[in-house]
């Protein structure tokens, strides 16, 4: 459905995407994983044929992004990351206006009504965009790139600045999209790019650094396991000592603390089984005031670390 | 063309909903009515709508990119030019669009200006060629303000910006004959051939706000001239061009 080969695009002198090669094939729900700047939008703008690509070549849908721009651009149902609305018309004007300019010629009104029963905008069917809610206006947004009933959707950064509530049904909307589309959405978030998503691509300085499954790519991540460890002051030291001599262990940091009686520690080990048994088992047999153990999930930061350090 | 016609249909509705539309045609018929009034209470005044004309001429230089300067910038302020650009429209389907939408406003203002000659049909014996001739002409001349307006609104995404540069185009347009009579040579005639029609000299009776020598006279004075015609639709043409040709290579960026 998408084939990207060899795409740069340059702002000025600045490469915002460097030579990215990737395809999709039909069906496939895609999530573009990164954090700000890594030239998510960017690729995502270039797919749109918002903006051509500065070098490479881009399809969609068989046609070219540039020399076949219209027809590419008719395949397309694209959510821009501001979400951009005419504030001054209804739900339903503006989902009659965008299913017009993107080319449905007949059974618009049907249409309309149908999407707003998906996307559950129902009683605000004829309510002035401007005087929605963030949420809404985010259904709205989402209401729109569907209307038209296209093979290809992109959504970028769906569920950003809406509250937890609405971000779960969001990506539940999103999620019941996926089955019917061939969905791209981009994201800096990583449980949500691997709850809907059936594979990533994880973006970092413009290049594409990870093209996998998320089960693959979390098993990829997981052989490292970060545990925090909180036990009393007095035993630290004898704590560190012991630590180093078992064989699992990469690195203690010791964290600043307030809390005087406790001191934490951040361990970073090797493997990922039983990591936390083990030391839990260290601590017990050698009488240390344990307060607290737990894993830290891995970060978005310190996925980047490992994937761009690889 | 179904894309031009969903373009214009979404932005007459802007206009309708909008106060802007009504501001501009209610300052219109203010300014040109008052204009009206001044050329024909005199004892002995001629029965003619040139006051009108004088007025409608002077004054569309700041309502014209009132009216427009909304149409492209506010879509690249909140974003909207996006989703134009990545539907299947071409640029030119976006521009003629607003334009049009822009334009039929100013034909109705024209038309709610229509009972000034019926005042005069009923009230003495006015010469209706001049009165058709002027119509043209401010239809003409009205289609090279706005496509003036847009281009200005094309050029930002601040309205305000758009307003002040609009107007500012159009006023150099109508003040450039100060410079071209000081202008010798060729360099001032083609100065001089740039004049738009209208006149400073609002107060001034003998050139009451249109040229003596610019685009407009003749129309004000019962003459269809084809030359003024091709002027106009020439402005008015080179000003979308720019516009489309903006909004194209702003994708190339």
């Amino acid at each position: 459905m998408i084939k990207i080969s060899n795409m740069s695009k340059y702002y000025g002198d600045y490469p915002a995407v460097l030579d990215i090669s990737f395809s999709i094939e039909k069906g496939e729900t895609v999530g573009l994983l990164g954090p700000n700047g890594a030239g998510k939008s960017t690729t995502m703008k270039v797919m749109t044929g918002y903006t051509p690509p500065t070098n490479g070549k881009v399809s969609v849908g068989g046609y070219d992004i540039v020399d076949k721009s219209l027809e590419a651009r008719r395949q397309i149902g694209y959510l821009p990351e501001n979400v951009p609305l005419y504030l001054d018309m209804t739900v339903k004007e503006y989902l009659n206006f965008m299913a017009s300019i993107r080319g449905m010629k007949k059974g618009i009104s049907k249409r309309t009504d149908e999407v707003i029963g998906i996307t559950g905008l129902e009683t605000y069917r004829d309510v002035i965009i401007g005087k929605l809610s963030k949420g809404y206006r985010q259904r709205t947004g989402i209401a729109q790139s569907i209307i038209h009933k296209p093979k290809i959707l992109i959504m970028d950064e769906p569920t950003i600045g809406i509250d937890p509530v609405q971000v779960v049904e969001t990506r539940k909307l999103i999620q019941s999209l996926g089955g019917e589309h061939t969905l791209i959405l981009s994201s800096h978030i990583l449980p949500e790019v691997t709850t809907i998503c059936k594979r990533v691509l994880v973006i970092h300085d413009g290049k594409i650094v990870a093209d996998d499954t998320p089960n693959n790519l979390s098993k990829r991540l997981q052989s490292t396991q970060v545990c925090e460890v909180s036990i009393k002051e007095k035993d630290g030291v004898n704590f560190i000592k012991l630590l180093r001599n078992e064989s699992y262990v990469v690195d203690v940091r010791s964290k600043f603390d307030n809390n005087s009686e406790y001191k934490s520690y951040i361990i970073e080990t090797s493997s990922s089984d039983g990591v936390e048994e083990s030391i839990a088992k260290l601590i017990v047999d050698n009488g240390i005031g344990l307060h607290k153990l737990n894993s830290l999930p891995l970060t978005l930061e310190e996925i980047f670390l490992q994937l761009t350090s690889e | 063309m179904i894309n031009i016609y969903t373009i214009f249909k979404k932005e007459l509705l802007g206009y309708i909903k909008s106060p802007m539309a009504y501001i501009v045609a209610a300052s219109f018929f203010t300014v040109t009515g008052f204009f009206f009034i001044a050329s024909v209470s005199d004892a002995f005044s001629e029965a003619s709508i040139r006051g009108f004309l004088a007025g409608a001429v002077f004054f569309l230089i700041f309502l014209s990119p009132a009216l427009t300067m909304r149409l492209i910038a506010e879509e690249q302020k909140l974003g909207t030019m996006e989703l134009l650009m990545t539907s299947p429209l071409k640029e030119h389907e976006i521009v003629v669009g607003k334009f049009l939408a822009s334009f039929s406003i100013v034909l109705f203002m024209l038309a709610g200006t229509l009972f000034y000659p019926i005042i005069l049909f009923i009230f003495g014996v006015p010469d209706f060629g001049p009165i058709f001739t002027g119509y043209l002409g401010l239809v003409l001349y009205s289609c090279s303000t706005l496509s003036i307006g847009i281009f200005a609104s094309s050029l930002s995404s601040n309205q305000l910006v758009s307003l002040v540069v609009g107007s500012g185009i159009l006023t150099l347009l109508t003040f450039i004959d100060f410079v071209s009579e000081r202008v010798p040579g060729i360099l001032g005639t083609i100065l001089n051939e740039l004049q738009l029609g209208g006149s400073f000299s609002v107060f001034d009776t003998s050139s009451f706000g249109i040229a003596e020598k610019g685009h407009f006279a003749d129309f004000a004075r019962g003459i269809i001239s084809v030359y003024d015609i091709v002027f106009y639709l020439s402005i008015s043409i080179i000003f979308l061009l720019s516009t489309i040709l903006i909004l194209e290579t702003r994708r190339w960026k």
